[in-house]
């Protein structure tokens, strides 16, 4: 029997570490093309580790495409939408998970709805009417919806918020003259903070990782994102068979998103599951 | 009624809706505003400099007409394999990792890193294993098998396949993620009474896990099918212009094209309504039969 079940767990170890070399492998390569000269990629048998390793691609990338302003818009996107976004989605969760008020199952169901409605049949109009205010190449379409809460989110709060909350805490502030707004900011923002990490993780990762809309808007290289300029690259920048450039363009574009994965992980991996079953 | 709203309840139900005020507007604004507007969009011919024209239903003729609108259809529908094929995947996996075994929680997180990689970052090194003269998976081919391998992005018959592919590399970790979670939930009391009865291994399998996972197939159905429908990242990067013969564009990009290449914007919002209401009614036809095969407790 225990014999029977090392096996087992051998084998699965086996294929455990067959299928991280197939999820590791393309990376690996990205980065290994990434560190040779252009004279060197086109190798056969091709190296795995680079001889000799070169940064110039890295040089070459960032000295053609403006990659700084890239980053600073992304991050520029990011903070004031989640900044934002979270605390409205936090507000209005509060509101569905603790408080009776008229019409409130049919409200909820109607903002969930809209996670039905894809983005393409609302991009054209959105786009006209944002053409219309001159928003058209600069960052406010991407930042301006995200502000009024996205209800993904505010549906991942309203469960966490109904088992965590105790409404005797909620009694207890409102007695003690604590008024709604600060009875939320006080009492219930404390609680949730688990659940705001998580919605930061992945919401996070969604919008720097968008790319449909801020294709659509943003034109001008120095006010496009990080993930525009990076798709720009072959027909703007670089030419085409300049594989290592594109391949250091590619593990900058990737860079920041696993280091930010790495330190986040647990919020990642928590907040999927639950959202994957409770949804 | 009103006058029996005792004041501080009155004071609440405002505060209420004062705080749900703000995902209220996002929606007027940003979702139903844009949706009817797409609606009477797609009965005009705009192209956002001249006056947009009244057609009827003349957009929706030339689109039953038109054959990158089938073609576009057709490749988004022959992607949807994929979902299948990585929930398979994703349970194996998923399976393998639910045990008690020193340093598991490595593959998790070596499973889930292309799940969190940029789509663009992605595609573009896929540009590159890809490649197929240099490409280092047919490189493998030629190695192990002795054959060239196909022209993965070249090749009108090898595109969507390579898409597939890809989309397997990026997705399985996270619906494997899904999946692991669903099997810790499973009591292992269900367990015990089968070996009580000799069920055999397989038999647990098929009529333990399977069914109590069933509400995780359904939401990773439901997700992978509206998520296929809406690919658009990797077609932009892989397929310029959709592809050897249109074959690998996909219906989003086909509506890209139509609005943001040719300015139809009255055109794109009729297929977009399509591809919407396609969306809809596939969405509402697996609720419908959920009822009859997922599992609720």
């Amino acid at each position: 029997m225990v014999k029977q079940r090392r096996l087992i767990n051998l084998i699965v170890y086996i294929v455990l570490i067959a299928g991280s070399f197939i999820m590791l492998g393309p990376l690996a390569w990205t980065l290994s093309t990434s560190l040779k000269s252009q004279k060197h990629v086109f190798d056969i048998p091709p190296q795995w580790i680079p001889d000799p390793i070169t940064w110039l691609n890295y040089e070459d990338v960032w000295s053609k495409a403006p990659l700084l302003y890239g980053f600073m818009n992304s991050a520029i996107v990011v903070v004031s939408v989640l900044s934002v976004g979270l605390f409205v989605a936090a507000m209005a969760a509060y509101s569905f998970s603790k408080f009776d008020f008229p019409f409130k199952e049919g409200i909820f169901l109607a903002l969930l709805g809209t996670m039905m409605i894809p983005y393409s049949v609302v991009m054209i109009p959105q786009y006209i009417g944002f053409s219309e205010l001159g928003w058209v190449d600069t960052l406010l379409p991407l930042i301006v919806p995200g502000m009024f809460g996205n209800i993904v989110t505010i549906f991942f709060f309203r469960q966490f918020m109904q088992g965590s909350i105790p409404n005797d805490l909620i009694d207890a502030a409102k007695i003690d003259g604590c008024g709604y707004f600060r009875t939320f900011t006080t009492v219930a923002l404390p609680i949730v903070k688990p659940a705001i990490a998580a919605q930061a993780a992945l919401g996070f990762m969604g919008i720097w990782n968008d790319f449909l809309g801020p294709l659509i808007y943003l034109h001008t290289p120095e006010r496009q994102t990080i993930q525009v300029l990076i798709a720009s690259m072959q027909s703007n920048y670089i030419s085409t068979s300049n594989y290592p450039s594109l391949m250091a363009a590619s593990i900058i574009a990737l860079l920041p998103v696993v280091i930010v994965f790495f330190f986040a992980q647990r919020y990642f991996i928590e907040s999927l599951a639950i959202t994957g079953i409770k949804g | 009624m009103k006058n029996k709203t005792p004041g501080y309840r009155r004071k609440e139900i405002i505060w209420s809706l004062l705080f749900i005020a703000p995902p209220i507007l996002g929606f007027l604004i940003f979702s139903l505003t844009p949706l009817v507007t797409s609606f009477g969009l797609s009965f005009m011919s705009w192209d956002m400099f001249t006056p947009a024209k009244f057609t009827g239903v003349e957009n929706f003729r030339y689109m039953f007409a038109d054959e990158k609108f089938y073609k576009s259809l057709f490749n988004t529908v022959f992607l949807l394999l994929g979902v299948p094929i990585g929930m398979i995947i994703s349970l194996v996996l998923a399976i393998l990792m639910n045990r008690q075994l020193k340093g598991i929680s490595i593959f998790r997180t070596i499973y889930y890193i292309p799940v969190i990689s940029p789509i663009i970052a992605v595609s573009l090194l896929w540009q590159w294993l890809l490649n197929y003269d240099y490409g280092i998976i047919n490189e493998f081919i030629w190695n192990i098998f002795g054959i060239q391998g196909p022209n993965w992005l070249g090749d009108p018959d090898w595109v969507k396949p390579s898409f597939i592919i890809m989309g397997l590399w990026g997705g399985v970790g996270g619906n494997m993620v899904l999946y692991l979670a669903g099997l810790q939930g499973i009591s292992s009391s269900y367990y015990e009474a089968a070996q009580v009865d000799g069920a055999s291994r397989w038999h647990q399998f098929k009529h333990i896990t399977l069914p109590l996972l069933s509400p995780i197939h359904f939401y990773v159905v439901v997700m992978g099918v509206i998520g296929t429908f809406q690919s658009f990242s990797q077609m932009y990067i892989l397929a310029a212009d959709g592809g050897p013969e249109y074959s690998g564009a996909t219906i989003v990009y086909y509506i890209f094209q139509e609005a943001f290449k040719y300015f139809n914007m009255g055109y794109a919002s009729a297929v977009a309504w399509v591809l919407g209401i396609l969306i809809f009614i596939l969405t509402l036809f697996q609720f419908r039969i959920s009822k009859r095969w997922v599992y609720q407790e």
